[in-house]
């Protein structure tokens, strides 16, 4: 990659449970900023808790995890999780707006910044509906525009379209990409799909199991944005297989 | 659910209840038995209506207690709850007492309350509280408990104070459990309240339904005991109805409980 100083890099970095699982071992990864790195890797490799580290809701047991660039510090990372994950009692807005209210800004401020980053998920018109007269990938809206009020350097994101209907999820893939495109956001994206790690990401960390570890990383070359129909050509076919065959790799080593 | 069917919904209900008054009525008249036995609904009907000015002073010291203890129950739960939400150990130290409290019969304990509190009202609503007091207690401490897991991480990244995510995060995810508490706890400050009353009332002071009950039995006046019987089930019912109300009101745009069956 560049020479430039990478966002964050994770040096040997391991993380054992109280009861005793060692979820992440020996793991190394430098995060170039302003990339989309999609991790890939089975069940149970420790994806969550790879992201669970960078937000900072864990401590690496062993190993170092440094910012060259400086921590982007408390809002400037987002999260999203597997679910909406949102306030059932709290309205799209309240939902959209609550990292700045948490923060302590005006109202004022919170409203406007809250009402822009639901327009810019296509949310604009539900500020006031509440989460269960939502549907699920508008839920999943939600929860993006939450994350994405902070303006995040960072954007940490676990399997969250991965419950969502296969229509729903290619929409949504390609705003997200919208989205970071231009802005400067760094994303994490973890995910089970092979399609869509390879269909989002600028590189793939493909992570092995018991314990998890980085098996490979992939550079995606192909044109960003995605061009018209790339889901459906050979370039993509191509790249799918070439992951697929490094995740089958990483599965039986 | 179109209009026919919801009337029937509720008119089915008010139709078995005055079969079965119109049943009791024919019965009592047709076997001719003595109202100090088993007096008619007519009869209990016009003791309602000759001893209202009695009854209704009776009523309002019944129902005063009971309301005035679920006041209390709710400040000293609700804030025991959050109290224990805030400190595992607060709760550890205190929570076995809070059971110790429900467990014992309050039928037994009443008596003591009464000889050691010279203030009778505040004896009546010291036996009310104790009773009422716990379904919202282990209710709310539950609920407090129960906020989304996911949910409390992320008020952690976006660096959220203690109050913060009990005022935001934890007391709404209470609170329909705090208001299933709640409607248990109506019920029971009303049990509460006139079971006090009857010890209080056996030593001869008092003058809530309860007692208006031992002392329509003690003077064999059975259509009046029968009229106090109705008022307390109507101050049962009206109590749940309204706390039920409440719990509608405050939940209906969010809650699963609150969705209404047509969705
Ligand atoms: N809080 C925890 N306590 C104990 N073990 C844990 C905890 N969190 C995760 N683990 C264990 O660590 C390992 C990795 O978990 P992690 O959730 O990071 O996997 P994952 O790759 O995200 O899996 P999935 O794709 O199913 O979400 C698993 O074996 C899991 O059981
Ligand atoms: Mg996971």
């Amino acid at each position: 990659m560049t020479a430039a100083a990478p966002l964050v890099s994770l040096g040997g970095v391991a993380r054992r449970f109280g009861n005793g699982t060692l979820a992440l071992a020996g793991l190394d990864l430098a995060i170039e900023a302003g990339e989309f790195l999609s991790i890939l890797g089975p069940s149970g490799c420790g994806k969550s808790t790879l992201l669970r580290l960078l937000a900072g809701l864990l401590a690496p047991s062993e190993g170092r995890i440094d910012w060259p660039r400086g921590h982007p510090g408390r809002r400037g990372i987002g999260f999203v999780f597997q679910d909406p994950t949102l306030m059932p009692w709290a309205d799209a807005l309240a939902n959209a707006r609550l990292p700045l209210r948490l923060a302590g800004l005006p109202r004022a401020e919170q409203e406007a910044r809250g009402r822009a980053a639901l327009a810019a998920v296509g949310l604009a018109g539900f500020e006031r509906a509440y989460p269960r007269e939502l549907s699920g990938g508008m839920r999943m809206r939600v929860s993006l525009a939450r994350a994405l009020v902070t303006r995040p350097a960072l954007l940490l994101m676990d399997e969250p379209f991965a419950a969502l209907d296969e229509i729903t999820r290619h929409r949504l893939n390609d705003e997200l990409l919208a989205l970071w495109q231009g802005s400067g956001m760094t994303v994490v994206f973890v995910t089970h799909s092979v399609f869509e790690s390879v269909y989002l990401a600028t590189r793939i960390v493909v992570m092995a199991a018991r314990p998890g570890r980085v098996a490979a990383v992939l550079p995606v070359a192909a044109p960003m944005p995605r061009p018209p129909g790339f889901r459906t050509s050979a370039a993509y076919a191509a790249l799918c297989r070439e992951a697929s065959a490094a995740l089958e790799r990483a599965m039986a080593a | 659910m179109s209009a026919a069917p919801r009337l029937l919904l509720w008119l089915l209900p008010a139709l078995t209840g005055l079969a079965v008054l119109a049943g009791w009525e024919a019965l009592v008249r047709h076997f001719a038995v003595p109202p100090y036995v088993l007096p008619g609904p007519v009869a209990v009907a016009r003791a309602l209506a000759e001893d209202w000015p009695l009854l209704s002073a009776s009523l309002l010291a019944t129902l005063r207690i009971a309301l005035l203890a679920l006041l209390a129950a709710v400040t000293v739960g609700g804030l025991l709850a959050v109290l224990f939400a805030q400190s595992r150990w607060v709760e550890r130290a205190l929570f076995p007492y809070a059971v110790v409290l429900q467990v014992t019969p309050i039928v037994a304990i009443a008596p003591l309350i009464l000889i050691w509190v010279d203030d009778v009202t505040l004896a009546l609503l010291l036996c009310a509280w104790i009773v009422a007091f716990f379904p919202i207690l282990s209710n709310t401490v539950l609920g407090l408990n129960s906020a989304d897991r996911n949910l409390e991480e992320l008020f952690r990244l976006y660096g959220a104070t203690r109050w913060q995510a009990l005022w935001l995060l934890r007391l709404p995810a209470a609170l329909p459990f705090f208001l299933a508490g709640l409607r248990v706890a109506g019920g029971l400050s009303l049990i509460g309240a006139v079971v006090a009353e009857f010890v209080a009332g056996a030593g001869g002071t008092g003058s809530g339904l309860a007692f208006r009950i031992l002392e329509a039995g003690y003077q064999l006046r059975i259509p009046r005991m029968f009229a106090a019987l109705a008022l307390i089930s109507a101050c049962g019912i009206a109590i749940f109805a309204a706390l039920g109300l409440v719990q509608h009101l405050l939940l209906r745009r969010w809650h699963e409980s609150a969705l209404g069956r047509e969705g």
